[in-house]
């Protein structure tokens, strides 16, 4: 039986219209398809990195130090991307700073989304006074100096990596307020909703199992794309001294360490910040891809 | 239009008492506000005597009413026990060196994002377009203090082109113009390419072709004059994301800044001119939001109804 079914496979012409449109779609794909793959290495590097990285990211070895990368002269084919100050091994650093990121990408995200979410759907859902004052505790937010409001939240709270991640939570959310608010306004003029509301169901119920749903494309697409800029704001933090504390391998602190170092030996420097790029270019390439999927109004141009 | 702006003037008003609040506040978060807003080495005794000469052992909110009244009315932001001069005066001096390095990476964002913008659209899917596309996307994944540190790498000590710190000539302002800028760039170059894609498709636009006027012409007076509206009122909420990028830019290369006071002033606990620069932000931040809103309810009267 599976021998007629490759036969009837195979006789088929390869690019029938159907795989050609398979293959248009694609190609307009193609950078939301490389982002996912970006994303899907960065994933794989943070799950996996204690087996694949190449050596411990903390063993120092001062005969060792500042060697350039392995394909240079003087590179040492033991470290690919080099070694830093302090004779550790740049890759290694940079494949466990993949969890770091991760780490506080994904929960400060998971904090921004529930104070976020939660205060746009009772703006949106019971407007009046309730809405007047979340919004303006937005507009609030949002005229505050971010970088400043950050860096001396952590300055007296302690550098910590779990302050870090309270702090990008407390702070990112209104981005999140801002949509659900008007989603919340625009499913609410829905008949769906108002046969809810008809059939005398409770608040609760609504949100959870009306509005909440509906809205969930967006949320997605918001929310890879704000990991990405918690990823990139972690790294500044640590970068300015502010963040995770040294020794641990963020990439924020390796490009710290590398700034002292740039003058002579730029790959201290330059990887961290190439993998810093990396990540926020694949997943702002795979929120744009998302977006464009779920809703083809919002598509650029 | 009168009460339109009324309303958001008292609105950006409210915005910037509530921040100076969280600014106060902020200090109470964690420890004893005197510890932070006093040297490290000071002893038990004279740490008493100083929270009663301030008043820090007085009600919180009384606190609070003091310390607006003080900033409102005398522009007394108390002094920084570092430098031992005003706050605010100290920002007052460091704000020309922020202000030049924003207004230059402003020139520099337009210079490239209007010419390249307005290209893309008219040539929309030439080489031109894709390349300036492919550059928007990297540049919105580009963390600029990495940009910063690889300019300072290539044009500094490989090609020893420019200078990488300090503020002595105008080629000193460069470097920090285009890091400080590159931000900036991508998302205006977009705003200008849709906003002439938008402006192409018009009535008058084909109007104006069909009363034979000259493509450039068509393009200069008609479609980019409507084109640009968006980019001026853009450039008024960007402040957040220029002083925020000024903190950056002005440590990495030296630029003796608001910014860089600010992190020095984090960095050591001056908590005086933090609490100072926060609120001069914040200043800074909603007149650019107001200046924004009010420009767009003039040119387009429907912001105005909200």
């Amino acid at each position: 039986m599976i021998k007629s079914i490759f036969s009837q496979i195979l006789n088929k012409p390869v690019l029938s219209s159907v795989n050609i449109r398979i293959l248009k779609r694609l190609w307009q794909l193609r950078l939301g398809i490389l982002g996912a793959l970006l994303i899907t290495s960065l994933v794989i590097t943070a799950l996996f990195t204690p087996w694949i990285a190449p050596s411990d990211p903390y063993t120092q070895d001062i005969t060792q130090r500042l060697l350039p990368p392995s394909w240079m002269q003087n590179g040492s084919s033991d470290h690919f991307l080099g070694t830093d100050h302090l004779g550790r091994d740049i890759l290694s650093r940079i494949m466990y700073g993949t969890r770091i990121s991760l780490i506080v990408g994904l929960s400060a995200v998971v904090l921004q989304l529930t104070i976020g979410v939660g205060l746009g759907v009772l703006a949106g859902y019971y407007r009046g006074r309730v809405d007047s004052i979340i919004s303006f505790a937005v507009d609030t937010m949002l005229s505050f100096p971010y970088i400043l409001l950050a860096l001396t939240l952590v300055a007296v709270l302690g550098a910590s990596l779990q302050n870090i991640i309270i702090v990008l939570g407390i702070t990112g959310w209104p981005v999140y307020t801002r949509v659900t608010r008007i989603e919340t306004i625009k499913l609410n003029e829905y008949e769906f909703i108002f046969a809810a509301h008809s059939l005398a169901y409770s608040s609760w119920r609504i949100i959870t199992r009306h509005i909440l749903p509906n809205m969930l494309p967006t949320l997605l697409v918001l929310s890879t794309v704000e990991v990405a800029r918690c990823i990139i704001r972690e790294s500044l933090l640590s970068f300015l001294g502010l963040g995770i504390q040294p020794p641990t391998p963020s990439w924020g602190i390796m490009l710290a360490e590398g700034r002292d170092y740039m003058l002579m030996q730029w790959w201290l420097a330059a990887f961290p910040g190439m993998a810093i790029f990396i990540a926020a270019l694949g997943i702002n390439l795979l929120g744009d891809a998302i977006r464009d999927l779920t809703d083809p109004h919002l598509r650029k141009d | 239009m009168i009460s339109f702006i009324i309303r958001r003037i008292f609105q950006a008003i409210a915005i910037c008492v509530v921040i100076s609040a969280i600014s106060f506040f902020m200090l109470f978060l964690n420890t004893d506000p005197a510890l932070m807003l006093l040297p490290p080495e000071t002893e038990m005794a004279d740490i008493a005597t100083f929270k009663n000469q301030m008043g820090l052992d007085r009600p919180v909110l009384i606190q609070y009413k003091d310390f607006l009244s003080r900033v409102v009315f005398h522009g007394d932001f108390g002094q920084s026990f570092v430098y031992q001069t005003p706050a605010f005066q100290l920002i007052m001096e460091r704000f020309p060196a922020t202000l030049q390095l924003a207004l230059a990476a402003i020139i520099f964002i337009n210079l490239i994002a209007i010419p390249v913008g307005v290209i893309s659209a008219v040539k929309r899917g030439s080489l031109i377009d894709n390349i300036a596309t492919f550059f928007a996307l990297m540049g919105q994944a580009m963390p600029l203090y990495w940009l910063g540190i690889m300019l300072i790498i290539i044009f500094g000590v490989w090609l020893r082109w420019l200078p990488i710190s300090g503020n002595e000539s105008i080629f000193h302002l460069i470097l920090p113009a285009i890091t400080l800028g590159s931000w900036i760039l991508p998302i205006n170059m977009r705003l200008i390419r849709s906003g002439m894609l938008d402006v192409l498709n018009q009535d008058y636009i084909r109007t104006a072709r069909a009363k034979g006027l000259p493509e450039w012409r068509v393009l200069s007076k008609h479609a980019f004059r409507n084109a640009v509206i968006p980019l001026v009122t853009v450039t008024g909420m960007q402040i957040s994301v220029l002083l925020g990028g000024a903190v950056v830019t002005e440590t990495i290369f030296a630029w003796p800044g608001m910014g860089q006071l600010a992190l020095d002033s984090i960095y050591v606990g001056d908590y005086p001119v933090v609490q100072a620069l926060v609120v001069v932000f914040a200043f800074f931040i909603v007149a650019g939001n107001l200046a924004a809103d009010i420009v767009a309810g003039f040119i387009d009267p429907r912001i105005r109804i909200n």
